[in-house]
């Protein structure tokens, strides 16, 4: 590896190997329009489509020969895909499943299945349930009116199936103020009856939504060529992942609407490399692993 | 051939001497430790010299590669703060325990060893063959990750440790799971009970050719993961003597883990108290 990197050089990785196949299987479909959404989802944003049942499991079979180790669902909201429990019954056939959801749209008979399937499979299925605070007046500024207490209630509801959820929340207050927000989101979720709260931080991302809110990204927050050199690529989502689109297989969850991020129509023609030049690479570049969940390490 | 695999034995001597005392027992042929030495127990010199003088071949953990090169923590990969906080105790404890000679001798420790037997290539690791802190647990990792790996590296068995919890899977050339020839073993830890309210540990015994038993048709290779009970209240009492952290003498005596409990996936998380 040269020591010293070319300044007009650019920041390239490589697929070094495929270990976490994503779905973004609402599209961009949500029935949430969070301030911060980095894709802008909405209840309107037809951007990307829903995927079917057959597109999943075509890529699940794609996916043996790849040795993935671990899917993930997202969207938009994937439990607005009618056909997300069938996805999710038939992944854990192959592998361990995950679900980023916001918590709020979970019927008993499909918590219900989700549990005999996870039970009959040798993989764990995993649900991340996105709100962002211990309180409503941290979260539903904004993720919306009463929010917080309905992806409580999703969260009851899944800890009443016998599920062990991820409270999954955005750093929307200063990072030194971490330990005492999860602190304090511990005691609220043992108040509810789930002692043993998971919970994981994640990183702001200027993009979608956020850009609008904020200033987005500035020329500076880059990554380069030189600051690749000696750092340990398996720690950028783009050198361990692949989404599956409507539109196509894309670089990575954070980026799938930026420009130059769907790499192809198969997990092979995405099997190439990536320059990561956007604002948010910067921002994973920073933090490292954010989108895989904690035992993923 | 008879084999003795130890996982991480996280300065537990206590367990250790029992666990070597145990395979001798049994006739194996050869011991490994797939590393992690030190870390949560007491006076880490004494698991060194134990494995020194007992001729156990070491394999390099995120635990002993630290603590040779003097690094400033355990590089375990936890992402909570508090498992962070109780894994820095452990490690400045370790690390200020240990003398130069053998922090030199594991600076010396290969990463990974590739040893034969009666046919069966075995690729000895401590978290993956790719990463040294790699977490593989048996409800996150699937079989055609593993086949894969195996393929990867030339092998038809990977020993690992890391994780604290052992399991195994095996599969045959297509990647189905089966009881055919190619598989990936956790070998368990010697250093703390598994989470399951029994204060025994575990290590593994594996055999091959002419020692698998009979069948059928005998498979190429067969293993055998063994609960070990050893002095586990002399064990806390010395823990205690070294004001090491109440949390981690529960564990010895509870068998339930206290701490590092965010990394687990959700079914191995259930299966524990906390």
């Amino acid at each position: 590896m040269n020591s010293v990197a070319n300044p007009e050089q650019l920041p390239i990785v490589e697929l070094g190997s495929l270990d976490e196949l994503w779905f973004q299987v609402a599209g961009t479909r949500c029935n949430l329009s969070c301030t911060h959404c980095f894709i802008s989802c909405s209840p309107h944003n037809d951007s990307f489509g829903f995927l079917s049942f057959e597109e999943v499991e075509r890529r699940l079979l794609e996916a043996v020969e790849w040795g993935v180790k671990e899917f993930y669902f997202t969207g938009g909201e994937p439990f607005l895909n009618p056909q997300l429990v069938a996805m999710l019954e038939r992944t854990l056939a192959f592998g361990p499943a995950t679900v980023l959801t916001n918590g709020t749209v979970l019927k008993p008979e499909w918590l219900e299945r989700l549990r005999a399937a996870e039970q009959g499979s040798l993989y764990s299925l995993e649900f991340r349930v996105s709100i962002d605070g211990p309180t409503p007046e941290l979260n539903d500024p904004i993720r919306g009116p009463r929010t917080f207490e309905r992806a409580m209630q999703g969260v009851d509801l899944l800890v009443q199936f016998g599920f062990l959820p991820i409270v999954t929340m955005t750093r929307v207050w200063d990072e030194g103020q971490d330990h005492e927000i999860l602190g304090r989101f511990r005691d609220v979720l043992r108040q509810r009856g789930y002692g043993r709260a998971r919970l994981k931080v994640l990183p702001r991302l200027l993009l979608g939504a956020e850009a609008n809110r904020t200033c987005g990204y500035s020329s500076s927050d880059r990554v380069t060529a030189e600051m690749l050199i000696g750092y340990d690529q398996s720690q950028l989502v783009c050198q361990h992942s692949r989404v599956v689109t409507d539109r196509g297989i894309a670089v990575c969850p954070i980026l799938i609407d930026s420009p130059g991020a769907i790499l192809g129509d198969t997990l092979q023609a995405a099997n190439r490399s990536f320059a990561v030049t956007h604002g948010a690479c910067a921002t994973c570049y920073q933090f490292g692993a954010i989108c895989t969940n904690p035992s993923h390490k | 051939m008879r084999l003795a695999f130890f996982g991480g034995i996280y300065s537990n001597h206590l367990a250790l001497a029992a666990a070597i005392a145990d395979a001798r027992s049994r006739g194996v042929d050869a011991m490994w430790c797939l590393g992690d030495l030190g870390g949560f127990g007491p006076h880490p010199d004494r698991t060194c010299e134990l494995i020194r003088n007992n001729n156990v071949s070491v394999v390099q953990g995120n635990y002993d590669h630290s603590i040779g090169h003097g690094l400033n923590d355990c590089q375990c990969g936890y992402t909570d703060p508090r498992d962070n906080h109780f894994a820095q105790l452990s490690y400045d404890y370790t690390l200020t325990h240990n003398c130069d000679d053998h922090r030199t001798w594991m600076r010396t420790l290969p990463a990974q060893q590739r040893v034969e037997f009666d046919g069966v290539r075995l690729l000895l690791c401590h978290g993956s063959p790719r990463r040294t802190n790699e977490f593989l647990w048996d409800s996150t990792t699937s079989t055609q990750f593993l086949a894969k790996m195996c393929d990867n590296n030339a092998c038809d068995v990977i020993l690992g440790t890391h994780t604290g919890l052992h399991w195994q899977r095996t599969w045959d050339e297509r990647g189905a799971v089966s009881t055919k020839s190619r598989g990936f073993i956790n070998v368990g830890v010697l250093g703390r009970p598994e989470n399951d309210g029994t204060i025994n540990v575990w290590y593994t015994l594996l055999r091959t050719g002419g020692d698998v038993g009979a069948g059928e048709a005998p498979l190429p290779w067969e293993v055998e993961f063994v609960p070990l009970i050893y002095d586990h209240e002399r064990l806390a009492c010395e823990m205690r003597d070294e004001r090491l952290p109440d949390e981690f003498i529960q564990t010895i005596l509870t068998g339930w883990w206290t701490t590092c409990l965010e990394v687990l996936p959700s079914k191995e998380r259930r299966r524990g108290q906390w």
